[in-house]
């Protein structure tokens, strides 16, 4: 897909992405750290476990632009993808860079804008932090940062991509279950991946973020998960908000027309 | 609300939520969308009492509009993570996004209602003055409304799911609450539209509310329940208690006049303190978010198996998703 | 905004972005963006210095300050990945954690002082040349000893193989044997283990080649979480269609990507391995022409020797009394080996001497243990005393029932991992193993490896591609630190550090070690090389070449020996140069007693680690055991400078050396290890000046003239690199270590390292990319020996020298050319034909013929039995560890007749099996190592970035145990032993599973041990639990497997934790003979 698609003129980019294949990812976090480390976020202080499994992190968040999960699933013990009824999903989440973004729609400054690699980056020198796009967001990524105020999530690397670069996170993935590319190219390997799961009996094994119909218009982040979104997180059929702003624009005028009108019609009655 | 779905079974990520909560302070937030509403419905007052020659309501509904107005851009600077930044709205001009077009809005009807009050208050330009204040009632409108697409076009279940009633909830209590305040500070006599207002909006609001309140969604439990639930109900409370008071005895006494329609304005205020926690509670629980979408991806499982010969992924709009625009999902691209 | 035109709104219209959400909505900053790595000035290579994997890095520099730290995508181990400590390599090196500026504390100070580093470098120098005057031993007992015991060092696994080399060569010229690094905590069992069976200690294989593996089993090993970029390669045969297999008492991350998981009872592979030799030989699965060719099946063995079968737990020759065996009724038929340990010191030990036993068994770390003599061999594998069948009787009862009875595996899944590994063997396929600590941390560690050593050896999978043992070391050059020694019982090369009694002179030294047969023959020549090195032109043929000049050991002087020592009063001075024993090591409180009862300390480190802050904030202070007031130990810390800043070597879990180059100086007193020790030495040698005392003279005579670089007086690090490499009498580079010369003329620091620098050119630095070579990537860095990756790979082809199958080809020989070819270096005489058989009487390399694959082995056999070289057994026999629930179901004898024990206040054991008491502590306790987090936690505890993803101590429980016990989740635990009490976090998992065993339901729990209580991250360390308990070959400690109580709630503070141990001790009954049951071997504890 080039970015043309996205409604911005073509500059012979092609779309980037990531295809997440959570079943190679070995929990490792280092997505986390690598992305850390190059732009900078500032680490957790509160230094207490969660107790829930090996994720001390939780979600994504103003500080954490890639979260690697954590599920620890009891099923019948005659599963043959668990180990005696017990499975240990990893999945690294990550911004999805939507094709229709909520958060870059609705933002209210030109903060948010689509690169012309297809991605969707926080301009930090712009954003006043009116969280608008904390609230769009369908998939609960973006977040505003405490005591600076701005909103930020993952950039894709984009500094790194305009040097030719692959993202810090993917670059790190031991077991490259990141995968950094073009978008189409991506597809087309994790479609193949999965017939190739489900041929192993990964019977759930799904495309998720993958389909370009889907509520967001496709992810330019999609990922191979090995259970039901909601498992690890994530919205099982989210849908960008802006889609309904042409109707929503609509009823705000008629309701605007009706306050006239109202007003109207109180003055009109009204003896003086 | 249904209770079937209420016990739907489903599963999360240790119960996290799966969408942000709102940034935003309750205070500014839900106090910018009432001082918005009741500023915007305070010029389409003044208006009309300018051009029927009550100079008492004219005045008094001028300078609610110029204070609340005032106060509104407060409440929004201060909700910045950076304020110093708040020029930056007026950097780009995005029809798709609610803030931008709110921003240029107020921006527009900003200067006109301070123009026209004071014009109004220091007795300068008088023909200019009315004509700010036309302006000023024109774009207040769009003032008093554009917040419930603000919200409305939001990831929030409980505002999302009340898009389509929402701006008709905040027209009725834009105008329920600049009546009530008319009615609270203008003479008996000149108030009668404001009253007139108050009572109407009063209606429209606690009506639409009603309608928001009902329907088929998971998210409208948010409405009833807990904080959400109590603001709503003393909302109501209010709303009514100070329409009937102003309706039977506004006309003839200052003290209920100014009592019922500071009820009234209290439910107006009190409404959309309501509705954001409800909305904000709606982010904390994933249940809002999962348990809708994956009913509707059960419907379209069962739409595609009794269609059959349609694959999903090329599927065209969806039943559930169409008459939400022209060719679901390019809609905000196509907005350009 | 410059100019109104730049209005976005603007641009909007202007630009053709109408809904302001691409390009016009560009900010100043946005169009000037770049990548800070676009800015470096520089770009240096570099490696991580977290783990083995040793993957490479590069180091981005601008304005001579480091910016930026990633992968190189060159490399052909890690191909430019990164786990998250690799990652986190910025902010260790340049994060906040780092000390600046040396820091001295005085005797019973009670906090920190400022001190220059030229007074401090002065007083430290002054410290050991009067401690080693005062601790002087020429003999002991009479027999010459020419050493001090007063003074040890530790740590060594994280520091370059330059650095390692010259602080051996100077602690050994001052008469310092007390020499040790993390390796014998670590892997030791490996050397021995490997060795022994193999002739060579290191993995047989590396990391790529798994890859190329059908079946992969990981057993005692966390591979995916200690070794995350090299699990790529296991990712990479998973997707090929392997199947990959854990064994381990928890599953992990590991487990999560396994095919199979095997939970096991820690403490019992021996028997689950023993169950599966049984069933290869009973199935008749073994790989019969590899067997029979390539090992000692058809060996003959002696008459006398009599199994465990036989003596229902013990081989015959053991020595009640000492607690020894001796080897002699082990041998083969007709031959006699070089002596072990326990006759070695027998003759000393009857007469009460307090010479202890010094067994070497790590000295065949490159070289297997010396057999002499004629034997006989039965092709057929029918004569009831060949090896082959001697291996069958031994394990025949470990059947798929007993295996379940031990180790609590179900037989079904013991029989899917049978048929896994028989499938997946044999000419066309071929099953790797990979272990690392979960195996090596026991009382029969060597044993454990030994055990899978067989094994793979009848499924002829050794020395073949996608075959081979996998040993995952630990530290970044833990492998360089056991090949270039910072170990008290070697010398450079795994030749053995001399032994008082055996070794009076060259000659005796010789005599006793070297091997007829194969390469360790020539061990003459890697010794005097060796002492040329040191010595120069001082070493002569007259004076033995300065042989006498070694330091003599007399027993074992392990770590765990000097911590005795230290508490004794015997040790007063102690270096730590990169390691936290009062974390790392076992019994952590003795450590630190240890420690609280030196003269002097030096600490080396980023950070202030625990072993350097225990004197004001260490447990013992807490519970009021020690007041900071009354410790007169003078301790001195010096900040290290990271691996960015200085240039060096570290040699990986590959046996791969790779060069790291230095990207900048370090600050204010950081200093390298290499820095510290040549500028030590050269004050001690100022201070000895001149001296007549011949104690002085090794120290006087030694070459310590290196040039140096940079504006920091740093020594030349290539130049040190290049003395081990070695060089010829014309000072010309050697290339192979066949060059090595035993008259003189040649001299070499290292000799399986020598050609590291062939053609005078650093070969470590080679970086061709992985892409431009072939799997076996020989022009990445250089592996020892002779820069081979895949060891013994003369056995990937039959015994005519074709390749067993084309799939498998890997080294055939090449009749036209005349030599062996493939895509490695031959693990073999490059134009030996398989053809050639050895005439009578022929020696070293000649005397194996062209089928014999195991070159360094003197009869060139893999061994599925060990004549020679361990102490405690020639074939692996299950015992259950020091501490255990169970009575050991296979024999009366409940656990290693050898296993090395330090019975004393303070570290007491628990009572087994049946034993009164025993359910006191009525768990199984295992440890192990987080993905987040690294060893002993300095360098990861201390870093933001990773002290977030794992921020405090916990436990890992079953729902039942937690049941049992009332945990919670989330909630505090406190950990009992006879050593002490911790508390941690729960997590109570389903990965956690109580296993059935001997019909009663067993209880493990799991706890990573990286927490103490200095850093970011704190909690009580798990080493607070551990017993001192060894492994008899190697003394390496079990902390594996022990024994614990666990119960609710936070644990006591002060002195009432104190007594909650004591109470404990009081219920189990425990005293000073608890544990000690059919061991009297107290030896080591003699003080
Ligand atoms: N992230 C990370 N990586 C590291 C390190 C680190 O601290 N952190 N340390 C490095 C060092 S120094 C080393 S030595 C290596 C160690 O590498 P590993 O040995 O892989 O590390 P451990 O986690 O100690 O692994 C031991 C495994 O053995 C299991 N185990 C325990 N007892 C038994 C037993 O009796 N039988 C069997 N079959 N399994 C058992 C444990 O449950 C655990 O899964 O890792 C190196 N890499
Ligand atoms: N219970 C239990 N105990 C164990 C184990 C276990 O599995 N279970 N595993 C054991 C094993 S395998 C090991 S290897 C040990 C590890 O135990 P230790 O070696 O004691 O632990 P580390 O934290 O690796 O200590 C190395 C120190 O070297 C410092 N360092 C790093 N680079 C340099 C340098 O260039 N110069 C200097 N001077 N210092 C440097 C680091 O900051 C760190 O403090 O723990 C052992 N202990
Ligand atoms: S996932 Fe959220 S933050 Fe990311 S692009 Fe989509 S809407 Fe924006
Ligand atoms: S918080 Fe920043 S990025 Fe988010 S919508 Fe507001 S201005 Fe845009
Ligand atoms: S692409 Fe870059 S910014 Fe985004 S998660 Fe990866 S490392 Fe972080
Ligand atoms: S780096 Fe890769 S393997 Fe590691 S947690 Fe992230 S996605 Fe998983
Ligand atoms: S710690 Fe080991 S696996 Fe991780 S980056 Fe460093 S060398 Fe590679
Ligand atoms: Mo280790």
């Amino acid at each position: 897909m080039s970015v043309t698609q996205l409604g911005m003129p073509s500059v012979g980019v092609p779309r980037k992405g990531f295809f997440t294949d959570t079943s190679l990812c070995i929990g490792c976090k280092a997505c986390e750290v690598a992305c850390k480390e190059w732009n900078d976020v500032p680490a957790d202080t509160d230094l207490q476990i969660t107790g829930e499994s090996f994720d001390n992190t939780s979600a994504l968040g103003a500080n954490t632009w890639r979260h690697v999960a954590f599920i620890e699933k009891q099923v019948p013990a005659t599963d043959p993808s668990a180990h005696d009824g017990v499975k240990w999903l990893m999945s690294s989440d990550v911004c999805k860079h939507c094709t229709h973004a909520a958060c870059l729609d609705v933002c209210p400054t030109g903060a948010l804008f689509r690169t012309e690699h297809g991605t969707v980056v926080v301009q930090q020198d712009i954003c006043n932090g009116c969280g608008y796009c904390v609230s769009a967001c369908p998939y609960g990524v973006i977040d505003q940062r405490k005591g600076d105020g701005r909103a930020f999530k993952c950039t894709m690397c984009y500094d790194r991509l305009e040097a030719g670069e692959e993202p810090a996170c993917a670059k790190a993935c031991p077991t490259k279950s990141i995968q950094f590319g073009e978008l189409d190219e991506l597809r087309e390997r994790a479609d193949a991946r999965l017939v190739e799961l489900k041929e192993r009996g990964e019977e759930n094994a799904q495309l998720y973020g993958r389909d370009p119909d889907n509520g967001v218009g496709g992810d330019g982040a999609f990922f191979l998960l090995l259970d039901e979104p909601e498992t690890y997180g994530l919205p099982p059929d989210p849908i960008v908000t802006t889609r309904d702003l042409p109707a929503m624009w609509k009823r705000a005028a008629g309701a605007a027309a009706g306050l006239l009108a109202g007003a109207a019609l109180a003055f009109w009655g009204a003896k003086k | 609300m249904s209770p079937r779905r209420q016990k739907e079974e489903f599963t999360s990520y240790y119960g996290r939520p799966i969408l942000k909560e709102p940034t935003w302070e309750a205070l500014d937030i839900a106090g910018y969308i009432f001082a918005g509403g009741l500023a915007g419905a305070s010029s389409l007052l003044a208006a009309g009492a300018q051009h029927s020659g009550r100079p008492g309501l004219e005045r008094s509904a001028k300078l609610t509009a110029l204070t609340a107005i005032s106060a509104s851009v407060v409440a929004l600077v201060h909700d910045l993570g950076r304020p110093d930044r708040f020029l930056n709205m007026l950097r780009v001009a995005k029809p798709t996004s609610p803030m931008s077009v709110g921003s240029w809005i107020l921006s527009v009807y900003g200067p006109l209602a301070g123009a026209t009050a004071a014009s109004n208050v220091l007795g300068l330009l008088p023909r200019a003055g009315r004509l700010a204040g036309l302006g000023a009632a024109v774009t207040g409108t769009g003032v008093a409304t554009y917040t419930a697409v603000l919200i409305g076009d939001t990831a929030v279940p409980t505002w999302h799911d009340a898009h389509d009633v929402l701006p008709f909830v905040f027209a009725g209590s834009a105008a329920a609450s600049a009546g009530g305040v008319a009615a609270a500070l203008s003479p008996v006599a000149e108030a009668g539209p404001a009253r007139r207002m108050a009572v109407g909006g009063a209606v429209l609001e606690t009506a639409m509310s009603m309608v928001m309140e009902r329907r088929d969604h998971l998210s409208t439990e948010t409405l009833h329940t807990g904080k959400a639930g109590r603001l709503l109900r003393l909302s109501k409370a209010c709303t009514v208690g100070g329409a009937v008071g102003l309706a039977l005895g506004g006309g003839k006494s200052r003290a209920v006049s100014a009592l019922g329609g500071l009820a009234v304005a209290a439910g107006s205020a009190l409404l959309r303190f309501g509705v954001f926690e409800a909305g904000r509670a709606s982010t904390r629980d994933p249940k809002y978010v999962v348990v809708p979408q994956r009913e509707r991806l059960g419907k379209q499982a069962e739409a595609q198996e009794n269609g059959g010969q349609q694959p999903l992924e090329k599927a065209q709009p969806q039943p559930q998703r169409a008459g939400q625009g022209e060719g679901a999902g390019v809609s905000a691209a196509s907005m350009v | 905004m410059a100019s109104p035109l730049q209005w976005p709104v603007l641009r909007q219209f202007l630009e053709h972005d109408p809904s302001g959400r691409h390009h016009a909505a560009k900010s100043r900053a946005t169009e000037n963006l770049k990548a800070r790595i676009e800015t470096a000035d520089r770009v240096v290579p570099s490696v991580c210095p977290f783990c083995a994997v040793g993957c490479a890095q590069r180091v981005y520099v601008k304005d001579e300050q480091v910016i930026q730290i990633e992968g190189n995508p060159d490399s052909p181990i890690s191909r430019g990945r990164l786990c998250p400590k690799g990652s986190a390599s910025l902010q260790l090196t340049t994060g906040a954690s780092r000390e600046k500026y040396v820091l001295y504390r005085k005797p019973h100070g009670t906090d920190w002082e400022r001190l220059d580093l030229e007074t401090a470098m002065d007083m430290v120098a002054q410290r050991v040349v009067e401690t080693r005057r005062d601790t002087w031993e020429w003999d002991v007992d009479g027999i010459r000893t020419r050493r001090t015991m007063g003074i040890a060092s530790l740590g060594g696994a994280t520091l370059d193989n330059e650095e390692n080399y010259l602080i051996k060569k100077l602690f050994t010229a001052l008469g310092i044997v007390q020499v040790e690094n993390q390796a014998r905590v670590c892997h030791s069992s490996t050397v021995s283990g490997l060795g022994t069976s193999f002739g060579r200690g290191g993995s047989t294989t590396y990391l790529q080649d798994l890859q190329n593996a059908d079946c992969i089993i990981i057993q005692g090993s966390n591979f995916a979480e200690a070794h995350p970029v090299g699990f790529q390669w296991v990712m990479e045969a998973k997707e090929r269609g392997a199947k990959i297999i854990h064994v381990d008492p928890r599953f992990s991350r590991t487990s999560a990507m396994a095919d199979t998981f095997v939970p096991i009872r820690a403490g019992t592979d021996i028997a689950f391995l023993g169950g599966l030799i049984n069933w290869v030989i009973t199935h008749d699965a073994y790989f019969r022409e590899y067997v029979v060719n390539y090992t000692n099946a058809a060996t003959i063995l002696r008459d006398d020797f009599q199994d465990t079968e036989d003596l229902d737990g013990l081989f015959s020759g053991y020595d009640a009394e000492n607690s020894t065996y001796s080897t002699e009724t082990w041998q083969y038929e007709g031959g006699y080996a070089a002596a072990s340990s326990g006759e070695r010191d027998s003759h000393l030990q009857e007469q009460g001497s307090a010479l202890g036993e010094s067994s070497h068994p790590q000295s065949h770390g490159s070289g297997g243990p010396g057999v002499h003599g004629e034997w006989r061999r039965d092709e057929t594998l029918q004569d009831p005393r060949c090896v082959f069948q001697v291996l069958k009787r031994h394990y025949s009862r470990y059947t798929p029932e007993m295996v379940e009875q031990v180790c609590g595996v179900p037989q079904a899944l013991f029989q899917e991992v049978a048929e896994a590994i028989t499938a997946n063997s044999g000419r066309e396929r071929t099953t790797a193993f990979a272990y690392a600590v979960g195996w090596t941390q026991h009382t029969t560690g060597t044993q454990y490896i030994r055990t899978a050593s067989v094994l793979q050896l009848l499924l002829g999978n050794i020395g073949r591609p996608g075959g081979g043992i996998m040993a995952l070391r630990g530290h970044a050059s833990i492998q360089g630190s056991s090949d270039i020694p910072t170990l008290y019982d070697l010398l450079p090369g795994y030749l053995p550090t001399p032994h008082a009694e055996q070794h009076l002179d060259l000659d005796g030294y010789i005599e006793a070690d070297s091997a007829k047969g194969g390469f360790w023959a020539n061990m003459r020549a890697y010794t005097v090389s060796l002492l040329k090195a040191w010595w120069g032109d001082a070493a002569t043929a007259e004076n033995d070449f300065c042989f006498d000049y070694l330091p003599r050991i007399t027993g074992s002087h392990s770590t765990y020996d000097t911590v005795n020592a230290q508490l004794e009063g015997l040790c007063k001075g102690y270096f730590l140069m990169g390691e936290n024993p009062a974390v790392g090591s076992a019994n952590t409180r003795l450590q630190r007693l240890g420690m609280s009862k030196l003269d002097w300390l030096v600490v080396r480190d980023f950070s202030l680690i625990e072993s350097a802050t225990w004197w004001k904030d260490g447990p013992e202070i807490a519970t009021g055991e020690l007041r900071t007031e009354d410790i007169a130990t003078e301790v001195f810390f010096f900040p290290a400078a990271a691996h960015t800043e200085k240039a060096g070597s570290f040699t990986n879990t590959n046996r791969l050396v790779q060069w790291r180059d230095q990207a900048i100086e370090p600050e204010a007193d950081r200093r390298s290890d290499l820095w510290f020790i040549w500028h030590l030495g050269r004050r001690i040698r100022k201070l000895l000046e001149g001296s007549a005392d011949d104690a002085d003279r090794p120290v006087l005579d030694l070459t310590w003239d290196y040039p140096t670089v940079g504006t920091q007086d740093e020594p030349d690090a290539d130049a040190v690199f290049a003395e081990i490499n070695g060089k010829a009498a014309d000072g010309s580079p050697l290339s192979a270590y066949t060059q090595l010369k035993d008259d003189g003329s040649t001299s070499c620091g290292c000799w399986i390292y020598c050609g590291c620098r062939a053609d005078g050119v650093n070969q470590a630095a080679r970086r061709k990319p992985h892409t431009e070579q072939t799997v076996s990537s020989r022009e990445w860095g250089w592996a020892w020996p002779a820069n081979r990756r895949e060891l013994y790979n003369r056995a990937s082809a039959d015994p005519e020298g074709r390749p067993w199958s084309e799939r498998k080809k890997l080294i055939w020989w090449d009749e036209e050319a005349g030599e062996w070819t493939g895509d490695d270096v031959p693990d073999f005489e490059p134009t030996k034909p398989p053809s050639y058989r050895p005439p009578k009487d022929a020696k070293g390399p000649d005397a194996l013929s062209g089928t014999d694959p195991f070159i360094m082995q003197s009869d060139g056999k893999g061994w599925l039995y060990a004549p020679a070289g361990l102490v405690d057994g020639p074939m692996p026999t299950h015992y259950e560890p020091q501490e255990s629930p169970f009575e050991n179901a296979l024999y009366g004898q409940q656990r290693n007749p050898l296993r090395k024990l330090l019975p004393r206040e303070g570290n007491r054991y628990h009572p087994s099996g049946n034993q009164p008491g025993a359910d006191v502590y009525p768990y199984v306790l295992t440890t192990y190592r987080l993905t987040e987090h690294f060893t002993a936690g300095a360098m990861t505890r201390w870093l933001p970035y990773l002290a977030e993803l794992q921020p405090e101590s916990f436990c890992e429980v079953s729902p039942a145990l937690a049941a049992e016990r009332g945990l919670t989740n989330r909630g505090w635990a406190t950990l009992v032993s006879a050593r002490g009490a911790i508390e941690a976090r729960v997590l109570v998992t389903d990965r956690m599973k109580p296993l059935r065993v001997q019909g009663r339901t067993v209880h493990q729990i799991g706890m990573p041990y990286h927490w103490g209580p200095n850093g970011l991250s704190r909690g009580d360390a798990m080493n607070e639990l551990s017993s001192i308990s060894m492994d008899p070959n190697v003394h390496i400690q079990e902390v594996k497997a022990l024994t614990v109580d666990i119960r609710p709630g936070r644990r006591p503070r002060g002195g009432d934790l104190l007594g909650l141990v004591a109470d404990y001790r009081r219920r189990a009954g425990i005293d000073e003979h608890t544990g000690l049951d059919e061991h009297t071997g107290m030896e080591g504890v003699r003080a």
